[in-house]
């Protein structure tokens, strides 16, 4: 840490980082409102991601991991983490730079820190994606997953995007020079865990120990069926919206060990199955509509 | 007139464990290109840091040489017309390559003649065909994963951001998906210029340096060895090397500064592989080691830059490595709490597969196996069962659930704590190897007979529900474990069948779709391959392992003396005509059964001497067999060659009489059978 710099906190990174990207060129939006595991699951990444068209857009994304719940014990692990998103497609040719130059705008000057691009072929088996690229790790710790998307919904993209996500707390912590992310400064006056920690705490009880498994495997049922229908309906975005709430049940069950290891393949394959359909559903839709992105169209078409 | 040429390919960091090989595939390509294209050089060099590729090629030809090119033209009957002029074919032939019909020559190709004639081919400029090369060298380049970037048909394992190419001081302009070549290179991420001009290729070295790259791999290498111990030298403490962690470690950066970090001394109480794992494998530090060989509370590690605010980095690191230590030593303390087989039970929740239980149920399937072969090694092991019990214990631990490389090494700690008899202790950790090719072998009979059931198991579990391992595909890892198991029996001169013990680990399956002759004959062949590959990967000559193996009846220990003795008596010993005269004796008699030989049935004096000598061998060759001595059983058998050859230059076996011919192919076989008892003479092709 530079000597006497200023020591952001959480929200004024956020701000910052949205302050950058926003510079860059990308619409500000806001985290999706339905529950899900990580930002890529945001239509805003794993649909946009897909086709000709150029996109490029930034966002928080409170994403939500059962099993790594710890009842608010763990000073790193959480239920509920912030990821921040961005999504460059297709991928500029000086990417790299431009991210570095993020972490300058947070406060990191690369000058006075290691700073490493280490290998790492990210992947996400439920959702169909996958992409190379690396870790980014600062002084030996990982801060930001950098992919070049190369399959999204089991579909070749066909204009890669580069997607980066920051792994807020864990920058938060070294900014901060913190050890546990509860005593994370959200703002001057309000401490991470005075927001989340409650909420940690009752997430845990719920995914470990009370969420009613007969209801949450209903559910699932009920919403792959619905996702399904929804996809025959032609109807792209609603469709969407089950399978982050199916892939959601599973992970809360999942968590609460209710599916063996063997049923689990087939959950993650039901799963990935409906994302592919909307995958292919999505992509035809756009091209009916003339891809309006390429041809730079209205944006609220 | 020569020149020098470079050619960069600037990227963004390429994965460290892919750049030493694909630095050998691009030079192989262009040696063998330039060949293709008749250009000369002197020499072809290549250095890489992770962002870029530097190909210098000396003294290049500005030329491709001239070459003379035969080309083939129509037949000689209709290369002439009626009267004798040239034919529309031959001119049509010759059209446009400057050649008047008298230079045309004729050469019989096949039944006809046909016409030719030389071409010389005028060598076009280097420099024109740059683009071309450089462009297939770059397709060519295979990875595991390769990738696409920014909407170009060109894949490579990360993007390829920008071109250098001059011949002496000339930039060569070309582009490939886009990409341009040009003169500016770029100098370290965060230390050097992203603009440098590079006027010839004798100066780019030293100028990417001044802008902190060091170019040459081997030059780095050496640097960061250096300066490592050097820190470790200034903690009073040595390096402990690990040649293939500083390989990577010199392929992440491009200017290296070694420094130290530490860690809390308290941490020293685990177990020292649950230091060193987050440490190289997580982190890629190196341990430093005092002078009795203890681990110090320190570590060093490589910045990719200068020492500018180094303090900084080294606390980043330390404060990574110290939250790794502290889960480590939460878990310790937390798995140490009970002794190791309370966590045996817990092995019913890890599936090991679908169809094939629980690790729970894997256990009790090695805790039978095991018994069974030390049975069948004649071998009494009073730990043995309590070893296989917990042989997969640790699994469920905490340690090992976070830090899988420490399976069986977390075993056997605990074992020890939990005051286990040390052979249980030993073998739960032996019962992994060998984890790869070229690792350590178990060395007690408990930790070789729980290896050999623990892999016969998942070999032979797999095979039963149907899964076999499919060209490239082999998620279970079924060959590796195939060849473990083949290299500790050979290894560890076991003498038993694997016949045998792969009819007992099928015991212990099942199920009722499961055809187990076929599963049994599948598990066989898949074996024999194995073998095979060994003894080729060993240089012994195919047809060799192919008159040897005969694994139904056979051990791999026995099988690799034979392998090994053959083809040394083979390579050695002109044994062609010997060879000759038992194939002889094979082909004819194959058909046919060893059985008695009745004199009385002799029709020539011919055969009561061949009987004779052979039955004057027989004993002692099989003697010889008992005692693995191959190579004299061999010259033993061959000694008759001049009775066999005399016999079958005398009679006819196939005599009308049948009872004669029946005596005559029986005695053949006897002979048969004796030499397949030590070898298949038959198979070997052209000794």
């Amino acid at each position: 840490m530079q000597m006497g710099a200023y020591k952001m906190n959480f929200q004024q990174m956020i701000l910052k980082l949205q302050e950058y990207w926003s510079n860059q060129g990308c619409i500000i939006m806001q985290a999706y409102d339905s529950e899900k595991g990580a930002g890529t699951m945001n239509p805003a990444t794993f649909l946009r991601a897909l086709g000709p068209e150029p996109w490029k857009v930034c966002y928080t994304e409170p994403s939500r991991r059962p099993a790594d719940a710890r009842y608010g014990e763990n000073p790193n692990r959480l239920y509920q983490h912030h990821q921040f998103q961005v999504i460059m497609k297709p991928s500029p040719d000086n990417i790299q730079d431009i991210y570095l130059k993020s972490l300058e705008a947070i406060g990191i000057n690369p000058r006075e820190h290691d700073i490493r691009f280490v290998e790492d072929n990210w992947e996400n088996p439920t959702f169909g994606a996958w992409g190379l690229g690396w870790e980014v790790w600062l002084d030996g710790m990982e801060i930001t997953q950098f992919t070049y998307f190369q399959q999204v919904g089991s579909i070749d993209c066909e204009l890669e995007s580069a997607e980066l996500t920051y792994g807020l707390e864990r920058i938060a912590l070294y900014l901060q020079e913190k050890n546990n992310v509860y005593d994370i400064d959200f703002t001057d006056e309000i401490k991470y865990g005075e927001v989340f920690k409650k909420a940690e705490y009752e997430h845990s009880v719920y995914s470990f120990e009370l969420s009613d498994k007969d209801m949450l495997l209903n559910m699932f049922n009920t919403y792959e069926k619905e996702a399904t229908r929804l996809i025959d309906e032609g109807l792209v975005m609603p469709a969407y919206d089950y399978v982050l709430k199916s892939s959601h049940a599973f992970n809360l069950l999942d968590a609460r060990g209710a599916i063996g290891v063997s049923q689990r393949a087939l959950y993650i394959g039901r799963v990935r199955n409906m994302a592919r359909k909307i995958a292919s559903a999505y992509v035809k839709q756009r091209e009916e509509m003339g891809f309006p992105l390429l041809k730079g169209g209205d944006i609220n078409e | 007139m020569n020149k020098k040429l470079l050619f960069e390919i600037g990227t963004e960091e390429i994965p460290a464990r892919f750049i030493a090989k694909t630095k050998a595939d691009m030079k192989g390509y262009l040696e063998k290109t330039l060949k293709e294209l008749h250009i000369e050089y002197k020499s072809i060099e290549l250095k890489c840091t992770p962002r870029r590729f530097v190909v210098v090629i000396d003294e290049l030809a500005e030329n491709q040489a001239t070459v003379e090119e035969e080309l083939k033209g129509p037949a000689k009957k209709i290369a002439f017309d009626e009267n004798n002029n040239p034919s529309k074919a031959l001119l049509g032939f010759l059209k446009g390559k400057d050649i008047s019909p008298e230079e045309v020559y004729f050469k019989t190709v096949g039944k006809d003649e046909y016409a030719h004639i030389k071409l010389t081919k005028e060598g076009q400029a280097v420099k024109g065909l740059l683009k071309d090369i450089f462009e297939g060298m770059i397709k060519s380049t295979t990875f595991p994963k390769s990738m696409r970037w920014g909407g170009k048909n060109i894949r490579f394992v990360r993007p390829i951001r920008y071109f250098v190419c001059l011949m002496d001081e000339e930039v060569i302009d070309f582009e490939i998906e886009g990409i341009k070549t040009g003169n500016i290179t770029k100098g370290h991420r965060f230390l050097g210029s992203s603009e440098i001009v590079i006027n010839t290729p004798d100066e780019y070295e030293a100028k990417i340096k001044e802008n902190f790259v060091i170019l040459d791999d081997e030059q780095r290498k050496a640097l960061i060895l250096e300066q490592c111990k050097a820190v470790a030298d200034s903690l009073g403490g040595t390096l402990m090397m690990d040649e293939d962690l500083l390989e990577e470690v010199n392929y992440i950066v491009e200017y290296p500064t070694a420094f130290y970090g530490e860690f809390d001394e308290s941490y020293l109480s685990l177990p020292k592989e649950a230091i060193i794992t987050p440490m190289k494998e997580h982190q890629r530090y190196f341990p430093v080691l005092d002078a009795d060989g203890k681990l110090l509370n320190k570590f060093i590690t490589v910045r990719n830059g200068d020492s500018y605010a180094i303090d900084n980095v080294k606390r980043g690191n330390e404060k990574v490595l110290d939250a790794r230590l502290s889960d480590a030593l939460f878990f310790y303390h937390e798995d140490t709490k009970k002794p190791l087989e309370a966590y045996v039970e817990r092995l019913d929740t890890i599936v090991f597969q679908q169809k094939l239980g629980t690790i729970l149920d894997k256990t009790k399937r090695i805790q039978n196996l095991s018994e069974k072969i030390a049975k069948a090694l004649a071998l009494t092991l009073p730990n043995l069962d309590r070893a296989a019990y917990l042989s997969k214990a640790d699994l469920t631990t905490a340690m090992v659930f976070e830090f899988t490389e420490l399976q069986g090494i977390m075993g056997r700690y605990y074992a020890n704590l939990s005051n286990e008899p040390s052979e249980v202790a030993e073998a739960i950790y032996e019962h992994y190897l060998p984890r790869f090719a070229g690792d350590e072998l178990p060395s007690t009979n408990e930790g070789i007979i729980l290896a050999l059931s623990d892999r016969l198991d998942s070999v032979a579990g797999f095979f039963a529900i149907g899964i076999q391992p499919t060209g490239s595909q082999d998620p279970y890892a079924l060959r590796r474990q195939a060849l473990g198991i083949l290299n500790i029996m050979m290894e560890k001169k076991l003498n038993v069948r694997l016949f045998d013990l792969l009819d007992l680990a099928l015991e212990n399956f099942d199920f009722e779709d499961m055809d187990k002759q076929s599963v049994k004959s599948d598990l066989m062949s898949f074996f024999e391959l194995r073998l095979k590959n060994l003894f080729t990967d060993m240089d012994i000559r195919y047809d060799v392992v192919d008159a040897i193996i005969n694994i139904e009846n056979s051990n791999p220990f026995d099988l690799l003396i034979r392998a090994k003795d053959l083809d040394a008596w083979v390579k050695n010993n002109s044994v062609t005509e010997a060879l000759q005269t038992f194939s002889r004796i094979s082909n004819i008699s194959k058909e046919s059964i060893a059985g008695k030989v009745d004199e009385a049935l002799f029709a020539h004096d011919s055969e009561a001497k061949l009987n004779t000598a052979y039955n004057s061998i027989k004993a002692e060759v099989e003697a010889m067999l008992a005692k693995r001595q191959y190579v004299k059983a061999l010259e033993l058998l061959i000694s008759i060659k001049d009775s066999v050859d005399t016999f079958f230059d005398s009679v006819m076996i196939m005599d009308e009489n049948m009872d004669i011919r029946a005596n005559r192919l029986a005695m053949l076989s006897n002979i048969r059978t004796t030499m397949e008892s030590v070898a298949d003479l038959s198979k070997i092709v052209n000794a």
